[in-house]
C-alpha cells in the first residue's frame, strides 16, 4: 500500500523532490502525511460531517480503525523482537492480554453497582460467590483493590507484563535457549497462562473474562466522543511507538540488536553481553504489546483468555511477515491490511477465511520473504535478472537446481 | 440395651424362621410362590401372613414380584365371586383414568368378565388388601431379596452390596442360604462380604472378631467407611472387647494400606498409559523436528488425518461386515496401516510443496507449516463437520479387567503396547536398515553424506514422510481413547513439542524418557491440583528444567557452533 504510494509519488515533480531526500526522511514525510490523515482528518470527518454525507466516517469505522491501530502496536512489538533481534516469540499476545486485563480490571471496578446483580462488586464475583471467599473485603479479592485507581492500573499495564517478560526472558536467555526452542517455549508459556486464566478461581472472570464496561475516567465508554478519543489515543500511541522504535533502531543499540539477529555468537565473542540486550528488547516489546492491549480493551469492550490462545500470537507474527519484517512501516501495513481483509472476509465468506489466512502464510513465507514493503525491491531484482538473462542468453549457465542444492548443503551445516 | 433388644429379636426371629419360614431361597417354583402370595393375601391372621410372605424371598417370578410391589404400595385388591376371594393387582402399564385390566396373582392372567373379554375395573370400586407396619416391613424385606436371585450376576452383586451396607440381621439367613447356591465367584465374594459386614455390626464376641478378620482378609473397601464409623463410635462410647478393638484397628489399617497400594498402582498405570499416548504422538515429531530440524506445526493435523482415516475405515468395514462381529473388529488393524500411509503421503506432499524450500530457515518453516495447519483444520471442518465424529472401539479393545481393585482398561493397555512397538520399530529402522543409516548420516553431516553419494534430498523426503506416517498412526491410536474432531491435533501439539524439547533433539531415548517423565508427573499431580493446574505445573517445570539442561535430557554433543 505504502509502497504503491511511493511509486506513484515518484512520477510527480514533488515526488522527485522527495525521492531526492534520504530514504528515512522520505519515510518520515510519509508518516507525517498518514498520521495527519489518521489522527486529524478521519476524526474530523466523523465528528463534523453530517451522517448522510459521502465523506462521513461512521462510528463503527472509527472503532474498527481503533482496533486495527492497537493491533498495529502489537505488530510493532512483535517486529522489534523478531524483525530486529531475530527472536520469534509466539507468546506476545500474552503481554497484549495482560495489558488488557490490567486496564480491564480498572474498567470493571468502575461499573459500580450498575451490573446485572446491582452489587458493588463486578457481576462475575457475585456469580462465583466471591463474598464467601473474601468476606473481609466484601467479595473483592485483595489484589483487585488498588485497581480502583486509574493511574495504578496504567502502571500495572506496563509493569505486570514487563515483570513476566523479565522473569521468562531471564530464564530463557540465560540458558541460551534460542531459535525455534524459544518460539516453542514462549508458545507453551502463553498456553499455560491461557489455561490459568480460564479457571474461575483465578479471580479474573474465567471463561467470560472481563466485559460490560461502562465508564472510563468518568466518561461513558460507549459514547461516540469517548470512542473517537480512544481512537485518537490509539493513533498517538502507535505514532509514539513507531518513533521510539525508529529512534532505537538507528542508535548503536539498534546496530547490536541487528548483529545479534544475524550472528549472535560473533557478537558474544566480541564482548557484548547478548543476554542483557535480548532481555531489554524482550521487556520493551512486552511493554509495547501491553500498551496496545490496554487501549484495545475499552474499544472492543471485552477481554477474555482466548486472546492468549497460541494462534493469536501466531497471527500477529503473520501481520509482520505480510507487511514486511525488519522494517518499521511493514508491520503496521501488515496488521492493518490483514485485519481489514479479515473483517471483510469473515463477513463475506466466513468459511473460506482460514484458507485465505493459511494460504497467505505459506505464500508470504515462500515467495515474499520481505513482505509487502519488500515487493518493489523484489520486483526490481526480478527485472534485473530478466535483463541479465536476456543479455547472456547465448552464454551457457549452470542449471539453477544444482546451484540451490549446493548452497543448501553448505549453509545447513 | 438396644443391642440386647436386637439380639433378643434376632434369636426370636431365628427360632421363628427355623420353624415357619426356613429360608430356602428360590426353592419354591413360580406356581407355588404365586399360590403362597394369593393365600397370604386372603389370610386373616397377620402373623401367618408374614410367615407366608417371608417364604417368597428369593423367588424369581415377575408376577410375584409385581404382586408384592403392588401390595406394599396398597395396590393389591380382592375380587370376590361366589364367596371366593381372588387377589389381583392392576395392569399399571395400560392404565387410563384409574381403570385398568385386573391381573390375577394366582396365574398372572387378566380376570375375564362374563363375556369372555378382559375385565376392566375401576380402582375406586375396590378396597386394597390391608397392611400394617410389620407386614410392610416383611414385604420390603422380600422385595429387597428378590434381587438376590436375579439371573443377571451384576444385578445380584449390586443388590448384595447394597443390602450388606444396611447391616440388617434379617437378611443374614438369606445371604447364607444364597452363598451356598451361588456359582458366580464375584457374587460369592460380594455375599461373603455382605455377611461379614452385617455380622460386624450385629454380633458380639468371637463372631464379631471373626467377621472383622474376614473383612481384613478380603481387604474390603466397601466396609472401610462402616469400620471407621464403628471405631469413631467406639472412641466415644467404648463397648467392644479389647480383642475386637485390636482386630478392628488392624483391619482398618490393612484396608487403608490396600487402597493406598491400589491408588499407587492405578496412578502408575494411568501415568504410563498417558505417557504412551504422548510418546506415540511425539515420536513422529521427534523425527521431523529432532532429526531434521524442521518445525512442523501441522504435525497435529497429520495426526488428525490419521484419526479421520480410522473413522472412515470403520465406516467402510461397518458397510462390508455390519457394525459388529469379527470382520468389523479387524477394522482397527487396517486403520492403523492405512493411517500410516495417509499420514505419510500428507507428509510427503507437504515436504515437496513447502518444507523443502525452508530447510535453511527453520523459523519460517514454523510459520508456513502453521499456515498449512490452518488450511487443514478448516478442510476437516468442511468435510467432516465441526462436531466430533464417533469412532467405536473394536470389541477386543473395549472393556477392562480388575486386579485387586485396580482397573486396567484394554484400550490403555493397547496404547502402551503400541507405544513400545513403535519405539522398537523406529529404533530398528534407524539402526538396522540402510535407509536408517543414510538418515543418520544426513542428520550428522549433510555435506559429507552428500559427498559420498547419499541423495540427501530424497532422504529428507523419506524421513519426513516416515515421521508423518508415525503421526498418522498416532492419530488412529488416539481415536480409541479420545474424541475425534477437527481440533484433535491442536490438543496435543503443545505437549508434543514440550516432550521433544525436554528430551533433547536428535535422540529417541530422550524422547522416550521425556514422554514418561511428563506423563507420569502429570498423573501424579492431577489428583492434588486438578487437571489444569497439573498441566500448568508441568509446563513451568519444563521451562525450569531447561535451565539446568538447556539442550534437553539427552543432548547430542558436538563441537560445532550452530549459527
Amino acid at each position: 500500500m505504502a509502497a504503491c504510494r511511493v511509486v506513484r509519488l515518484t512520477r510527480t515533480k514533488l515526488g522527485r523532490l522527495i525521492m531526492g531526500l534520504s530514504l528515512s526522511k522520505r519515510e518520515l514525510l510519509l508518516v507525517c502525511l498518514v498520521s495527519f490523515v489518521g489522527l486529524v482528518l478521519l476524526p474530523c470527518l466523523n465528528a463534523f460531517v453530517p451522517p448522510d454525507s459521502f465523506f462521513h466516517v461512521s462510528n463503527f469505522s472509527i472503532t474498527l480503525c481503533g482496533k486495527y491501530l492497537c493491533y498495529a502496536v502489537l505488530a510493532l512489538g512483535v517486529n522489534i523482537l523478531w524483525g530486529y533481534t531475530g527472536l520469534l516469540s509466539l507468546g506476545q499476545c500474552l503481554f497484549f492480554s495482560l495489558g488488557g486485563y490490567a486496564l480491564g480490571m480498572y474498567l470493571m471496578l468502575k461499573i459500580g453497582n450498575l451490573g446485572q446483580y446491582k452489587a458493588d462488586i463486578p457481576d462475575f464475583m457475585v456469580f462465583l460467590e466471591f463474598p464467601k471467599r473474601f468476606p473481609e473485603t466484601g467479595g473483592l479479592p485483595p489484589h483487585w483493590i488498588p485497581f480502583k485507581n486509574f493511574w495504578f492500573a496504567t502502571i500495572a499495564v506496563l509493569v505486570v507484563p514487563a515483570l513476566s517478560a523479565l522473569v521468562f526472558g531471564f530464564l530463557a536467555f540465560r540458558s541460551r535457549i534460542k531459535g525455534v526452542y524459544f518460539s516453542i517455549l514462549s508458545q507453551a508459556l502463553t498456553y499455560a497462562a491461557m489455561l490459568l486464566f480460564f479457571r474461575n478461581d483465578f479471580t479474573f472472570g474465567g471463561n467470560n473474562g472481563l466485559t460490560d464496561f461502562k465508564f472510563i475516567l468518568g466518561y461513558d465508554v460507549n459514547s461516540n466522543t469517548t470512542k473517537r478519543t480512544l481512537y485518537i489515543a490509539s493513533g498517538v500511541l502507535l505514532l509514539g511507538v513507531y518513533l521510539l522504535c525508529r529512534w532505537l533502531t538507528q542508535t548503536k543499540f539498534g546496530l547490536i540488536q541487528r548483529a545479534i539477529r544475524d550472528s549472535e555468537n560473533r557478537v558474544l565473542f566480541s564482548g557484548y553481553a547478548t543476554v542483557h540486550f535480548k532481555l531489554f528488547v524482550f521487556v520493551l516489546s512486552s511493554m509495547i504489546c501491553a500498551l496496545g492491549g490496554a487501549l484495545f480493551v475499552p474499544q472492543v469492550g471485552i477481554i477474555n483468555p482466548s486472546e492468549m490462545a497460541p494462534d493469536k500470537s501466531l497471527e500477529a507474527v503473520v501481520w509482520c511477515a505480510v507487511g514486511g519484517r525488519a522494517s518499521l512501516v511493514g508491520p503496521i501495513i501488515g496488521a492493518i491490511s490483514v485485519n481489514a481483509l479479515k473483517s471483510y472476509a469473515t463477513r463475506a465468506f466466513a468459511e473460506q477465511w482460514l484458507y485465505i489466512l493459511g494460504g497467505m502464510f505459506v505464500f508470504v513465507v515462500l515467495f515474499m520473504p520481505k513482505g509487502i514493503v519488500g515487493l518493489p525491491a523484489q520486483f526490481a531484482e526480478w527485472r534485473g535478472k530478466q535483463q541479465r538473462h536476456k543479455a547472456s542468453v547465448s552464454a551457457p549457465t549452470p542449471p539453477a537446481d544444482e546451484k540451490v542444492n549446493d548452497t543448501a548443503i553448505i549453509s545447513s551445516k | 440395651m438396644l443391642l440386647n433388644f436386637i439380639v433378643s429379636i434376632r434369636i426370636c426371629l431365628f427360632i421363628f424362621l427355623a420353624f415357619v419360614a426356613s429360608p430356602h431361597l428360590g426353592a419354591a417354583t413360580p406356581e407355588e410362590a404365586r399360590k403362597i402370595l394369593a393365600d397370604s393375601a386372603v389370610e386373616e391372621d397377620a402373623t401367618k401372613q408374614i410367615a407366608f410372605i417371608l417364604k417368597l424371598a428369593g423367588v424369581n417370578d415377575p408376577v410375584v414380584q409385581q404382586g408384592v410391589t403392588a401390595w406394599r404400595q396398597g395396590g393389591l385388591f380382592l375380587y370376590e365371586t361366589n364367596s371366593l376371594k381372588q387377589p389381583f393387582f392392576l395392569d399399571t402399564a395400560a392404565q387410563t383414568d384409574g381403570k385398568a385390566r385386573a391381573i390375577k396373582v394366582v396365574d398372572g392372567k387378566p380376570i375375564q368378565g362374563g363375556d369372555g373379554k378382559d375385565l376392566i375395573v375401576n380402582v375406586a370400586d375396590f378396597t386394597p388388601v390391608d397392611t400394617n407396619s410389620k407386614l410392610r416391613k416383611a414385604l420390603k424385606t422380600v422385595l429387597d431379596l428378590f434381587a438376590l436371585s436375579d439371573p443377571n450376576p451384576k444385578i445380584r452383586r449390586d443388590a448384595v452390596t447394597k443390602l450388606g451396607q444396611e447391616q440388617n440381621p434379617e437378611y443374614l439367613p438369606y445371604f447364607e442360604a444364597r452363598v451356598v447356591l451361588e456359582s458366580d465367584p464375584e457374587s460369592v465374594r460380594a455375599l461373603t462380604e455382605a455377611i461379614a459386614i452385617t455380622k460386624v455390626a450385629t454380633t458380639t464376641g468371637a463372631d464379631q472378631i471373626a467377621a472383622i478378620n474376614e473383612l481384613k482378609r478380603m481387604t474390603s473397601i466397601t466396609s472401610l467407611a462402616l469400620l471407621q464409623e464403628m471405631e469413631k463410635a467406639e472412641r466415644k462410647n467404648p463397648k467392644l472387647t479389647p480383642d475386637a478393638k485390636k482386630a478392628l484397628g488392624s483391619a482398618i489399617f490393612a484396608i487403608e494400606e490396600h487402597i493406598r497400594r491400589g491408588n499407587l498402582v492405578g496412578t502408575a498405570f494411568r501415568g504410563v498409559s498417558s505417557a504412551a499416548v504422548l510418546l506415540i504422538a511425539a515420536l513422529g515429531l521427534a523425527i521431523t523436528f529432532g532429526l531434521m530440524g524442521v518445525i512442523n506445526m501441522a504435525h497435529g493435523e497429520v495426526m488428525t488425518v490419521g484419526a479421520y482415516t480410522a473413522f472412515m475405515t470403520q465406516n467402510l468395514f461397518a458397510k462390508w461386515f455390519g457394525s459388529s462381529g469379527t470382520g468389523f473388529d479387524m477394522y482397527f488393524i487396517a486403520a492403523l496401516l492405512l493411517s500410516f500411509f495417509t499420514g505419510g503421503i500428507m507428509g510427503l506432499v507437504m515436504e515437496r510443496l513447502v518444507i523443502r524450500f525452508l530447510y535453511k530457515r527453520p523459523l519460517e518453516s514454523l510459520l508456513a507449516t502453521w499456515g498449512v495447519s490452518l488450511v487443514l483444520q478448516q478442510l476437516f471442518r468442511q468435510v467432516f463437520g465441526s462436531a466430533n465424529v464417533q469412532v467405536n472401539s473394536p470389541s477386543w479393545m473395549s472393556g477392562s479387567f480388575i486386579v485387586s481393585d485396580v482397573l486396567f482398561a484394554y484400550n490403555r493397555l493397547f496404547v502402551i503396547g503400541f507405544g513400545i512397538a513403535t519405539v522398537i520399530g523406529t529404533y530398528l529402522l534407524l539402526t538396522k536398515t540402510s535407509l536408517g543409516l543414510q538418515i543418520r548420516a544426513v542428520m550428522q553431516n549433510r555435506t559429507m553424506a552428500s559427498c559420498i553419494g547419499v541423495r540427501t534430498d530424497r532422504i529428507n523426503m523419506l524421513t519426513f514422510g516416515f515421521g508423518s506416517g508415525l503421526a498418522g498412526m498416532a492419530g488412529a491410536c488416539l481415536s480409541q481413547i479420545g474424541n475425534v474432531g477437527p481440533g484433535l491435533g491442536q490438543l496435543h501439539i503443545v505437549d508434543c513439542f514440550m516432550v521433544v524439547v525436554l528430551g533433547g533433539v536428535g535422540n529417541l531415548v530422550g524422547t522416550v524418557m521425556a514422554a514418561f517423565g511428563v506423563g507420569v508427573t502429570d498423573q501424579i499431580l492431577q489428583p492434588w491440583l486438578g487437571a489444569v493446574m497439573g498441566k500448568i505445573c508441568v509446563l513451568v517445570g519444563i521451562i525450569l528444567f531447561l535451565q539446568w539442561r538447556p539442550a534437553g535430557l539427552f543432548a547430542s554433543r558436538g563441537r560445532s557452533l550452530e549459527d
